[in-house]
């Protein structure tokens, strides 16, 4: 039995990594503003106590908090769970055969989990943040949890307890002659302990963080970026008249 | 050995020190008189003629960057992705070179393309420059080897993935492919083995290959002369020259183009700057977002895609459906049939014509649709080698051609990228359609093209270019 509801699982999951792409609501904006220190910190706290759990970001260091504003000492005495040097990548104590086990596959490195989920529906920053909000209960999976933004996906509601439970509500109409169900919004079961405003602003931050720990170097990408075009500006306007000194004697 | 020359004793210790070199090593001396100072280029060249220089300036990018990335990249399956995202994190500076390399790779396609296309328009492959033309095909083919084994390096899920694919198209032919496939992988899987062979070819054999093949581009250019918008001869024996033997349409390289070049440089920088440093992935068609998944054996994404500029030729490739293959007998067929009706050939050569176009079809029937599609992605590209013998247009460039030439020419533009288009995209009913036509548009008009190019009446082509001082 043990075995099957295993054998399920993995089915169902790779069912739902198929569907993904294609199946699944539209994604809404995320709130991503990498420049945003203290969203970003507040990201990386929720980041290390709830997903670092079993997710690992295995190219990323804890030192490299420095750069969203932590010093050292905060870093070490804060954030530090799964290692005592901070100049450690961030991994998981999960027990990779475990995991396996419990949720049929192992949980994807979320290092460049922003990055790689972007697609024709946004950026993967909106899809985590659709994915992260739109969790509900649901008898039928194994975890217990099912998912709008990843149908069938093999990962439990790790923030429940922040949102409350919540269940999706759909208008039954008629369209070609067939019956269709709408999404229409969501239907509040148990009370969280944040409100539905505190959550958004939580998951905002949480994936905000992602975003920036995708690549921790796009501030600095940008900001030198914007420095090099007004030289290359300058360095074209002199090159033109340059070319035109030497022309004018070409008859 | 060349005369020694003395200087005066009182002359300038630069010019003493330049007579010195040019006494022990005047070979420099007299390549720098050939190819820059003395090198005549017509002076109506439009901003088409920047993409040559560009390229050069793009491998160079290439080459210099790459070196940089091989300090900190480990060609390994198990830390390859790792490392990639090590030089993106830890190496101070290592995202700027990596993205410069990333960058470079589209760049490179871009600016080859207008330079192919600059090279369509004006007849720059008609005689005497076939040869040139010859070796730029052999570098745009060598250079598809560069970018297809240097896209697995990053070892991401479409790096993984596209080269299983592509590599297992070798197994469609017939006898030899399984093990032509094998022999490439080094594996009966893209694994360690082929990633440790693609990395040797990538940064060592492939660009020496490449290297040699723009010496001799340059050479073989240098030594017939550059073409130009007009299509005339500058120096030509009936060509204006003036009292040096110089032609008065021409300029010499330096300083005239080098400062045109550098101005070109300029804007170009601008462009790429702006993609590196502002939007590197470029919307997923430079990096894609698969990719920042590490290569899974086990884990087959649903779409497949190879990069931008691989797929106007894969879209030809799934082009060629078993359905596909009779509208291709059917052209053979009519091939042969006009072949034997329309030319005046001996009755051996059109028995030969005939035996020819049975043999064919008989083959196409026999073996699988998905070998004729690598015969046709191949063909591509190799019949551009061809292009010099295919065109017979009384004038070279396409200003002096009848109009509907240059809608012919836009038609081909639009269909190469309507392919490029197809080819990202997921397979579906209507794109396949519309890539089966447009592959025959694509070979139609290469193999057509000693017909068409002939028909219509050409404009006159003034004696002296076309230019008006800036």
């Amino acid at each position: 039995m043990k075995k099957f509801l295993l054998a399920l699982t993995t089915f169902l999951a790779l069912c739902g990594a198929a569907q993904a792409s294609s199946e699944g609501i539209s994604w809404d904006k995320a709130p991503v503003n990498t420049s945003d220190n203290a969203s970003l910190q507040n990201g990386a706290r929720l980041f290390v106590n709830y997903c670092l759990n079993c997710h690992s970001a295995a190219f990323m260091r804890y030192n490299r908090l420095q750069d969203i504003g932590f010093t050292t000492e905060q870093i070490k005495d804060n954030l530090l769970f799964t290692t005592d040097k901070v100049g450690e990548v961030m991994k998981s104590a999960i027990d990779p055969r475990q995991a396996k086990e419990w949720f049929g596959a192992n949980p994807p490195d979320l290092t460049l989990i922003a990055r790689s989920r972007a697609g024709h529906g946004g950026t993967g920053a909106d899809y985590l943040y659709t994915f992260l909000r739109t969790f509900y209960p649901d008898e039928t999976k194994a975890t217990g949890w099912n998912n709008l933004a990843f149908p069938s996906v093999g990962m439990p509601h790790v923030l429940w307890q922040l949102q409350g439970q919540r269940r999706p509500v759909y208008e039954t109409t008629e369209e070609h002659g067939q019956e269709v169900h709408v999404f229409k919004g969501w239907q509040q079961l148990t009370p969280g302990t944040m409100t539905e405003l505190q959550y958004d602003q939580a998951v905002g931050d949480l994936v905000n963080y992602l975003q920036w720990m995708g690549e921790p170097a796009q501030n600095t990408r940008v900001r030198v970026g914007v420095w090099v075009l007004l030289f290359l500006l300058g360095l074209t306007i002199i090159t033109w008249r340059l070319n035109a000194a030497y022309w004018k004697d070409v008859k | 050995m060349a005369e020694f020359k003395e200087l005066p004793a009182n002359a300038p210790a630069g010019a003493k020190l330049v007579n010195w070199f040019e006494n022990r090593f005047p070979t420099v001396f007299a390549e720098y008189e050939k190819h820059m100072a003395g090198y005549y280029a017509p002076k109506n060249f439009n901003v088409w003629y920047i993409f040559g220089s560009l390229a050069m300036l793009v491998l160079v990018i290439q080459i210099v960057t790459g070196i940089f990335l091989v300090m900190h990249y480990k060609p390994d399956a198990a830390l390859a992705f790792g490392s990639v995202e090590y030089i993106m994190r830890d190496v101070p500076w290592g995202w700027l070179i990596r993205y410069m390399h990333s960058t470079g790779a589209s760049a490179f396609f871009v600016v080859v393309y207008l330079h192919m296309f600059r090279g369509l328009m004006y007849g720059s492959y008609r005689k005497p420059r076939e040869l040139v033309w010859i070796f730029g095909c052999a570098i745009f083919l060598v250079l598809m080897a560069e970018a297809f084994m240097g896209y697995l390096l990053p070892w991401g899920q479409m790096s993984y993935w596209g080269a299983q694919v592509i590599v297992n198209l070798f197994s469609a032919i017939p006898f030899i492919g399984p093990d032509l496939a094998l022999l490439i992988r080094g594996d009966y899987v893209v694994g360690d083995a082929t990633l440790n062979r693609f990395f040797s070819f990538h940064v060592i054999a492939v660009p020496l290959v490449l290297l040699g093949l723009v010496v001799a581009h340059l050479l073989a250019l240098h030594d017939v002369g550059s073409n130009n918008p007009d299509g005339i001869e500058i120096k030509g024996p009936n060509a204006p020259k003036d009292a040096q033997g110089h032609p008065l349409d021409g300029v010499p390289f330096h300083p005239y183009y080098t400062v045109h070049d550098i101005f070109g440089v300029s804007v170009f920088l601008m462009v790429f700057s702006a993609i590196v440093f502002l939007a590197p992935e470029f919307g997923g068609y430079f990096l894609e977002y698969n990719n920042f998944i590490p290569a899974d054996p086990l884990k087959t994404p649903l779409h497949i895609a190879p990069v931008w500029y691989f797929t106007p030729y894969y879209s030809m490739l799934r082009a060629i459906t078993s359905e596909m293959m009779y509208a291709l007998i059917a052209c053979v067929g009519l091939a042969a049939v006009l072949g034997v009706v329309r030319t005046k050939l001996s009755s051996t050569g059109k028995g030969a014509v005939l035996g020819a176009a049975v043999v064919l079809i008989a083959l196409m029937l026999a073996i699988d649709a998905k070998f004729w599609g690598v015969v046709v992605m191949g063909g591509a590209v190799i019949i551009l080698f061809f292009l010099p013998w295919l065109d017979n247009s009384p004038v070279k460039s396409i200003r002096y051609r009848p109009d509907w030439h240059k809608y012919l020419y836009g038609i081909f533009v639009i269909n190469f990228v309507v392919l490029a288009y197809l080819g990202v995209q997921p397979p579906s009913p209507i794109g396949e359609r519309v890539s089966q036509v447009g592959t025959l548009f694509y070979f139609g008009f290469f193999l057509l093209m000693p017909w068409w190019s002939r028909l219509g009446q050409p404009k006159p082509v003034p004696a002296r270019v076309n230019f008006a001082a800036h």
